[in-house]
């Protein structure tokens, strides 16, 4: 591209003393594109390479032949998410936007399921089929037997159908395979979750930053990467709780190689030694919680020699890390971690780091956690009647008194294949991979097997998109608009998705397929009223900021919103039963459930065997991103990790290709092995989301191994319906 | 004139690889082949570890062996004191490619000729940082105007110590590692 001297001398005038800077500075996307001679377009707009929503911007140029062509994705400093950086998965979105293998006009299956064989038809076939086929199942068996699985956006417009059709029958992965347990676990404590575009972690100003199953870093959460190493630039202490050495326990100045399943003896341990030693924060405690009596005598026999034991970690180590805490406090944060679907008791695990956060008094303190934004948005549904009562209770909360509104996939599923309490046969399956999603993927076929209709709303063609009886593809993010959204960090602010270029084929926006189908099954009155934007713009309004600012800045704060620390004047609220944070939880109590955490023990391995534990890259979303062009390349398979003196004793070399079979004599492989000393001898490790079985993606079909095929058993938490998916063990077998 | 070099403080870097998709996204990089990339080393035993995540790239050598060598003059020493590639002298003998020391080279295969980072000079003209820098998550890539005293990485240079990589082989490197932690300024 040409640039003038003009504009050359406005971005000179523009950088400071003519220092470089990181990117043009991106006030608007309007004067960016004017200050460059109007050869090119800047499209702010939010990323979904991963659910995190950073500001991004593409850029847009014309190809030879006169078409918009995006150049270059580059991250919005305004936007708190992305703070002007984007990372790998990021900048690769356009190789999921140029993605040959991509699903590119709607389908309907021919074949039998699962062979792969299917007619392309137009939009109006393919929504006239899916809508005659659901009023014959509605008609047959209830509008309750309509139900959706969802990880993603797509999901929000799936849910005005399916509950405008009468049905609550709807369950995100989110919940149950996910942080939903930690969200709970939070809401019992705090009477909130840990965060909702982000953890509330105030990394950037923390003294002691203790990880325990959060390996930042290889989970690239943008922004909050970011501040971790900062955090770890300014010296802060890391302490990080993980029986493997991560990137994270790389940057630790203490790792604390715990053995699985005991992290809540760790836990414990730390809050009676924090107790017993009144390293406390006291006049918090006192103010702000309640049960801190009972709290101090449940831990106290949870003894350091006692933990070191159980936790095979060195007893002056445990001591250590509990006294740094105590001695830094508030200033400390124990980071609430994401993925909590563990072991089958993981929300009490969850409730003992949110309390340890409590005594410490980190929670709306500096370099702790900041108090939820102040940002005020009125709802909005756009003048939509209400929903029709659902015909039958929906089953998706399972017998789990705190399980959440997102739904529990596998309960959903288990309903699907027993047609207990009422059949379901209807499933839309929006944005996920649900056999890589979920645990027991032989129940995920079993559901499939009974379902009258599925319908898949995705961009690219998994495994489980092409077991659907019709497919509605989904253009990527690059090609439309979702919903504006709000965004918690410190500040709350509005963000928005819209596109950069015209879709590239025969696909469409999940609000305009979901609309679409309104209208087929006479609910007009659900679809959108007139066009997208406009009901955008009526969005921004009822949320008092100027959607032109939103479009052309990609962001904007709510003046105010941003109240991080408690003063004075700025006291916490616990929306908690009792107002009060929830040492001991009389809810928990009311439900038989332990009010102050206990430890119980996990089985472990059988000689021979090990843990099977699975993780994340920091250039691949689950499986989702396995096939973009530009981190296939960096990352084409995973690989299993396994420890040097465990792979000496099999005679196994690095990079050798071995198979991997479980308890239930489930085989995957071959994949390689990484011989290496960053594991403990009774665990090996890999990547989540490789795989694939669907042959439609080329380059990642059948690189590296899935875990899920070996998570066949999984362990339900009782408080939440969470499923522990850590309780699978696997023996390696050598390749001939 | 400036004087560009990078610096690089290894304690920042997560490994996560954003410079390394920024770059191949900024100069349109073939598969396979890589500007900069990310080498993770670990040394140690169960659990007594140490990891070392270097960023590795052309150092723009002050005395660069494959402008020595170089048959056509293609690869050149500029004011900036950046090296870069005259594409059209270039006439792809990998002479160049055998004289680095650092294995940054390469021969784009659709052109013939050698090639390497830049500093994405194209961006320095338009007042930007390098792609690599611009998105570096960790804040550990730093660049900028070695002889400006008021500049991050010539105060970064001056408050704690640091390394070139292979300072034996007398190239005299544009890219330094600091040593000291936690880094001063």
């Amino acid at each position: 591209m040409a640039f003038s001297r003009r504009n050359f001398l406005k971005y000179a005038a523009m950088s400071a003393g003519g220092t470089l800077i990181a990117d043009a500075p991106f006030f608007s996307a309007r004067a960016r594109a004017e200050a460059e001679g109007g050869n090119v377009r800047y499209v702010p707009t939010s990323c979904e390479m991963c659910f995190w929503k950073c500001g991004a911007i593409a850029k847009v140029e014309k190809d030879k032949d006169g078409k918009d062509v995006v150049v270059k994705l580059e991250g919005n400093p305004l936007h708190p998410q992305s703070m002007g950086r984007l990372c790998a998965r990021g900048q690769a979105g356009i190789g999921q936007l140029y993605d040959p293998d991509r699903l590119k006009r709607p389908m309907i299956r021919t074949g039998k399921r699962g062979d792969g064989k299917y007619k392309e038809v137009s939009w109006d076939e393919a929504l006239t089929y899916t809508a005659d086929k659901l009023k014959e199942i509605i008609a047959k068996n209830g509008p309750e037997s309509v139900s959706m699985m969802s990880h993603g956006s797509p999901g929000d417009y799936f849910t005005n159908l399916v509950k405008a059709l009468g049905s609550g029958n709807i369950a995100f992965a989110s919940f149950a395979q996910c942080k939903g347990i930690r969200d709970a676990a939070w809401e019992l404590t705090f009477g909130h979750k840990p965060g909702s575009s982000c953890e509330r972690v105030d990394l950037k100003n923390s003294r002691v930053i203790v990880l325990l199953g959060t390996h930042l870093g290889e989970n690239m959460h943008n922004s909050q990467t970011q501040e971790f190493a900062e955090a770890v630039g300014n010296g802060a202490k890391i302490i990080c709780v993980d029986p493997r050495y991560s990137t994270a326990a790389s940057k630790a100045s203490l790792w604390l190689p715990i053995k699985p399943g005991t992290d809540t003896a760790l836990l414990l341990t730390w809050i009676n030694i924090i107790i017993s030693e009144e390293l406390h924060d006291k006049a918090y405690v006192e103010q702000y919680t309640i049960g801190f009596e009972q709290l101090k005598e449940a831990v106290k026999q949870y003894t350091p020699e006692w933990c070191a034991k159980e936790t095979d970690l060195p007893e002056a180590d445990i001591v250590e890390a509990a006294r740094d805490l105590g001695r830094y406090a508030p200033h400390v944060v124990i980071h609430p971690g994401r993925h909590a679907a563990w072991y089958g008791n993981d929300a009490q695990r969850s409730r003992a780091m949110a309390i340890l956060n409590a005594i410490l008094g980190a929670w709306g303190r500096e370099g702790g956690m900041w108090l939820p934004a102040n940002g005020k948005f009125a709802s909005f549904n756009d003048g939509y009647p209400k929903y029709p009562d659902p015909a039958k209770p929906p089953v998706i909360k399972g017998d789990y008194p705190f399980a959440g509104g997102e739904g529990l996939t596998q309960v959903l599923r288990d309903t699907i294949i027993t047609g207990k309490p009422y059949p379901i046969k209807a499933l839309f399956v929006c944005g996920t991979d649900m056999l890589k999603a979920l645990p027991a993927p032989d129940l995920t076929r079993k559901a499939i097997d009974n379902l009258d209709l599925m319908i898949a709303v995705d961009i690219m063609p998994s495994e489980t998109a092409m077991m659907a009886d019709v497919i509605l593809p989904e253009c990527t993010y690059l090609e439309r608009h979702d919903g504006l959204f709000k965004v918690e960090a410190r500040q709350a602010g509005v963000g928005i998705r819209q596109p950069a270029i015209e879709p590239l084929h025969e696909t469409k926006p999940a609000w305009w397929i979901a609309s679409e189908l309104c209208k087929k099954m006479g609910l007009t009155e659900y679809a959108v009223k007139d066009s997208w934007e406009a009901r955008m713009k009526r969005q921004a309004a009822a949320w008092g900021v100027k959607y032109e600012d939103v479009a052309d800045k990609g962001y904007v704060t709510i003046p105010g919103s941003e109240k991080p620390y408690i003063t004075a004047d700025n006291q916490p609220e616990f929306k908690t039963t009792s107002g009060k944070i929830e040492l001991f939880s009389a809810d928990l109590e009311k439900h038989s459930f332990d009010p102050v955490p206990k430890y119980e023990p996990t089985e472990g391995p059988e000689q021979g065997m090990y843990r099977l534990l699975y993780g994340r890259s920091p250039v691949h979303t689950f499986s989702r991103t396995i096939n973009d062009q530009w981190l296939w390349e960096i990352q084409p398979e995973n690989e299993v990790w396994l420890n040097k003196k465990e792979a000496e004793a099999l005679g196994l070399k690095d990079r050798q290709l071995v198979k991997l079979e479980n308890q239930d004599k489930v085989t995957v492989g071959p994949v390689r092995v990484k011989v290496t000393e960053r594991i403990r001898r009774d665990c090996v490790y890999m990547v989540h989301g490789f795989g694939h079985n669907s042959p439609r993606l080329k380059r990642a079909h059948q690189r590296g191994v899935d875990d899920q095929q070996l998570i066949t058993r999984y362990k339900v938490d009782p408080i939440t319906g969470g499923t522990g998916m850590r309780v699978n063990f696997v023996k390696i077998i050598k390749e001939a | 004139m400036p004087r560009y070099v990078m610096v690089i403080d290894q304690s920042r870097c997560v490994g996560c690889m954003a410079c390394v998709v920024a770059c191949k996204r900024e100069n349109d990089i073939a598969l396979d082949h890589y500007r900069t990339r990310v080498v993770e080393m670990v040394k140690g035993e169960f659990p007594r570890l140490r990891t070392e995540m270097r960023s590795e790239l052309c150092n723009h050598c002050a005395s660069p062996p494959c402008v020595n060598i170089c048959p056509t003059g293609a690869s050149h020493k500029e004011e900036d004191g950046t090296v870069q590639i005259n594409r059209h002298k270039c006439v792809g003998c990998k002479a160049c490619i055998t004289a680095c020391p650092y294995d940054v080279r390469y021969i784009n295969e659709e052109h013939g000729y050698a090639d390497k980072c830049s500093f994405c000079q194209h961006r320095l003209k338009e007042g930007k940082e390098p792609a690599c820098v611009a998105t570096c998550i960790g804040r550990s890539r730093m660049f900028g105007d070695f002889d400006d005293p008021n500049s991050l990485v010539s105060k970064v240079l001056r408050e704690n110590s640091w390394r070139v990589l292979k300072p034996e082989v007398g190239t005299k490197p544009n890219v330094y590692y600091i040593n000291q932690f936690p880094r001063k300024s």
